[in-house]
């Protein structure tokens, strides 16, 4: 076993390198500046031949496909890294992408060959991620990108002359015809057995001499001690961190700029290999379109007029298109439901496949096309451009709570789902900034919170309307959404000025040309998506369904148990959760209707019942009784399934949804134990303040535990939401109470 | 690959504070009026953000302009090095430029 891991170890690896790569796949990384036509050039390499994982303990995600070299060879790992300006890393994903390149990376090998892309149209910025890697030794080859677009630009680029000067391979690439792969291919495989190249430009005088005696004392080499003396960091271990802190003072002492030597280095290094293989005739000027583009877009009038047209287009796509499929699927699942009732003996296994797992799986499943549609208009505005000038746009509001503009695109991501939001905050370097955003992601009214409030209105603000014709529905979901951006506003300034204290984050962020979307990456990327969705119901929420089936199922009140068994099962898998199902109720089962009594004493004697009894002294002052303290509590589950917890509680027949009549009804025509009606419209309207403030969702519960890898800031956020929408219902209730509402 | 490419050679010494003739007409990068062309003079701080700025080609000699303001007065569009880049106007104030000739 120890002689196993010991030849997997990547000491022993490199020991036997040569080889190794006879028999042993190639592993390549793919890597370079955001906007380089990275993800274009992977999806072109490796086809539908692709996986997402994550690297271990963080939670960056680690694209992986397989790239076929030759037909007779075996294919190579071609490993998609975040894109990255510099190996001195400023987020997450730099991070993660510089430990894979320089071979840090504890879960992967060093890659055998790196291919960096570099943007033709942008070849300086491009290139100095390529002299970083020269100098760290590593074997690369250059994809020049863009190339199309820099011919059109009237750049001529001489691909042999720029290999000659950078003395590294170069091959011109364009992803969508596919021209040049075959040649990446060849120069790839020849590049893993050759040595990587090397750099020879040297530091000034006094430099070099610093260097040679740091690497005569502490360091194994010149290179390793330019490293860290350069670095934002101290090393690691005690002797070098002495040594180093020692010379970076007196140098600082003489000259506070000494550090930005290499810097400009390199820089100069570039110029003149882009002046020995560049003939251009345009001095600085981009493509004009993008110029003309972004005079009218990021305009001072017309730039935030366009921005919230976008954001109209995109919230009500995703909210009436996504209706159709999301019907398919939910009616898919009670059909589901239904065929297994009827071939299977009647019992506590059939029960459980179809109220817990059918029910519950496919209650979260049903999202799924909101979400689809969600990560298309996402990357169709980051592959075309757009993103980065709404960051633009917002970056001063934004700055206003403390927030950065980058975290406007996530918290807007978070009003479709709040996961895909908190996901996505990975591109804010700060952790702080980035912790600040994924605290108050949850309160943008998530589309879980729609059937929630659909229901509320639909039961008791129907038909009224203000001046005639605002209709006062659409004005309290409006107002739902406000409080919740209200209360973000508010928590996000708190957090930035207590815990989560920090200078304002600072903005170096590029504004790519605008370019026509590729579809292909955009299809990728809606279908990996998918991919980790379906997979997530079948995990977590596969396991929260069967406990939520078992907490409502269970102490078994046995009277005509299969009958009330049935009826529980019917309604939930018809009420799993559909936000937006529009169906009408359909007539009644006579059956269902006998067992309905039957149906709400198993919930009352439940578990799940008394729990909601249990907390009823507590939920009082919010003007809730024990049947809303059901769906309190199975809602920290997913919101929606308030919709479905409630229509079991309150024994609506088969189809209620929240447009239900039966549902609508039943809610109205609840009683308290006194007799007076349970619901009221201030209940209503406490019910939805809550459901505004309140974390009640367990995958984002998750997600965050993910994303900041603790259960510290879950826990925290839990905890202070839910303190919130308390205190938010409680005034809602008690000072409607007080002037005069009931 | 055997062609190694000395392009500084030892002895050039690079002078990092060297403004030079430009010194008399210096702006900070946020003062400067838009469409002018201009030169980075020097990047003073230090820290991450200072590194970032440079990595991203905002180094002294390079040719930048500032193309537009954000609605709200701040971040500014810079082009430098023929791409356009976002920077707040605490992070332009920073960058010392000078206006080209011509």
């Amino acid at each position: 076993m120890s002689t196993v891991l010991e030849f997997l170890s990547p000491s022993a690896k490199s020991v036997s390198n040569e080889a190794a790569h006879l028999t042993r796949p190639l592993t390549v990384a793919l890597a370079g500046n955001p906007n380089a036509g990275k993800t274009s050039l992977f999806n072109a390499l490796t086809g539908l031949r692709q996986k997402v994982a994550n690297y271990p303990g963080v939670t960056v995600e680690r694209k992986e496909g397989l790239w076929m070299l030759s037909p007779d060879e075996q294919p190579a790992r071609l490993i998609d890294l975040p894109g990255l300006y510099s190996l001195d890393a400023t987020s997450i994903d730099e991070q993660i992408a510089r430990d894979v390149l320089l071979g840090r990376a504890v879960s992967l090998d060093s890659p055998d060959v790196i291919i960096v892309t570099v943007d033709a149209t942008n070849l300086e910025r491009n290139l100095y991620l390529v002299t970083q890697l020269i100098e760290a030794g590593r074997p690369i080859v250059v994809a020049l990108t863009m190339i199309d677009l820099a011919e059109r630009s009237k750049t001529e680029i001489d691909v042999e002359k720029m290999a000659r000067a950078l003395g590294v391979p170069v091959v011109a690439v364009v992803a969508k015809q596919r021209r040049g792969l075959n040649e990446l291919a060849q120069v790839v495989t020849k590049a893993a057995t050759s040595t990587p190249p090397k750099t020879n430009w040297r530091l000034s005088e006094e430099m070099e001499e610093e260097l040679a005696k740091l690497a005569s004392d502490v360091y194994e080499s010149r290179d390793a001690a330019m490293r860290d003396l350069y670095s934002e960091d101290f090393p690691a271990e005690a002797e070098k961190r002495e040594a180093i802190k020692l010379v970076r003072g007196r140098l600082t002492q003489t000259n506070p700029q000494w550090w930005q030597e290499p810097l400009m280095a390199r820089y100069q290094w570039i110029e003149t290999v882009v002046a020995e293989a560049v003939c251009k005739n345009c001095g600085e000027e981009r493509p004009s379109i993008t110029d003309r583009i972004d005079a009218l877009v990021t305009h001072r009038f017309f730039g935030p007029l366009i921005l919230a047209v976008v954001m109209l287009v995109v919230f009500q796509t995703i909210f009436s298109w996504a209706n159709l499929p999301m019907n398919l699927i939910d009616k898919g699942f009670g059909s589901l439901g239904d065929i297994i009732r009827a071939h299977m003996p009647a019992g506590l296994l059939t029960d459980l496949l179809v109220d817990g797992v059918i029910a519950g799986v496919g209650g979260v499943l049903v999202f799924l096309p909101q979400i689809l549609l969600l990560f298309f208009f996402i990357s169709l505005l980051e592959d075309s451009g757009y993103m980065a000038r709404a960051a633009f746009l917002m970056d001063r509001l934004m700055r206003a709570v403390g927030l950065h503009g980058k975290a406007f695109m996530p918290l807007l991501s978070s009003f479709a789902c709040a996961i895909p939001g908190i996901m996505a905050t990975r591109t804010i370097e700060n952790p702080k900034d980035r912790f600040a955003t994924i605290m108050i992601a949850p309160f943008m009214s998530c589309s879980a919170r729609l059937p929630v409030y659909t229901l509320m209105i639909a039961a008791f603000f129907s038909g009224r309307k203000f001046f005639g014709i605002l209709s006062v529905g659409a004005l309290i979901i409006l107002a739902m959404y406000l409080l919740g951006i209200s209360v973000a506003i508010v928590v996000a300034w708190i957090l930035k000025h207590t815990i989560l204290k920090a200078p304002p984050p600072p903005l170096v962020l590029e504004l790519p040309p605008y370019r026509v979307p590729n579809l292909i990456n955009i299809a990728h990327t809606m279908r990996t998506r998918a991919g980790l969705f379906v997979k997530r119901a079948g995990t977590v929420i596969l396991a929260i369904s069967i406990l939520l089936w078992a907490l409502v199922t269970f102490p078994r009140t046995d009277t005509k148990r299969s009958v009330n068994q049935e009826s529980i099962a019917a309604q939930r898998v018809s009420n799993a959760g559909a936000p937006q199902a529009n169906e009408t109720m359909g007539q009644e089962n006579s059956s269902e209707s006998a067992s309905a009594s039957e149906t709400s004493e198993q919930i009352q004697n439940s578990f799940a019942g008394r729990l909601g009894r249990f907390i009823e002294p507590a939920i009082a002052p919010l003007g809730f009784d024990w049947k809303m303290g059901i769906g309190l509590i199975s809602s920290f589950a997913a919101r929606e399934t308030l919709v479905s917890t409630f229509s079991i509680v309150y024994n609506v027949g088969p189809d209620g949804d929240e447009n239900s009549p039966s549902l609508i009804d039943a809610v109205r025509n609840a009683r308290r134990p006194d007799g007076s009606p349970a619901w009221t419209p201030l209940v209503a309207l406490s019910m939805m303040v809550f459901f505004v403030l309140a974390c009640q969702c367990m995958s984002t519960v998750a997600i965050v535990r993910r994303e900041t890898n603790s259960w510290r800031w879950p826990l925290f956020m839990v905890g202070y939401m839910l303190v919130l929408a308390y205190i938010g219902s409680f005034i809602t209730y008690q000072g409607g109470r007080l002037l005069g509402f009931s | 690959m055997s062609a190694l490419i000395n392009v500084l050679p030892a002895d050039v010494n690079i002078n990092l504070a060297e403004p030079t003739s430009f010194e008399r007409n210096t702006v900070s990068l946020d003062a400067m009026p838009r469409g002018i062309l201009a030169r980075v003079v020097a990047v003073a701080g230090s820290g991450a953000v200072a590194r970032r700025l440079m990595e991203m080609g905002i180094l002294p000699g390079a040719p930048v302009r500032v193309v537009r303001q954000a609605p709200l007065g701040d971040p500014i569009q810079i082009c430098i090095r023929s791409y356009h880049l976002a920077l707040r106007r605490v992070e332009a104030q920073t960058i010392t430029v000078v206006a080209s000739e011509g």
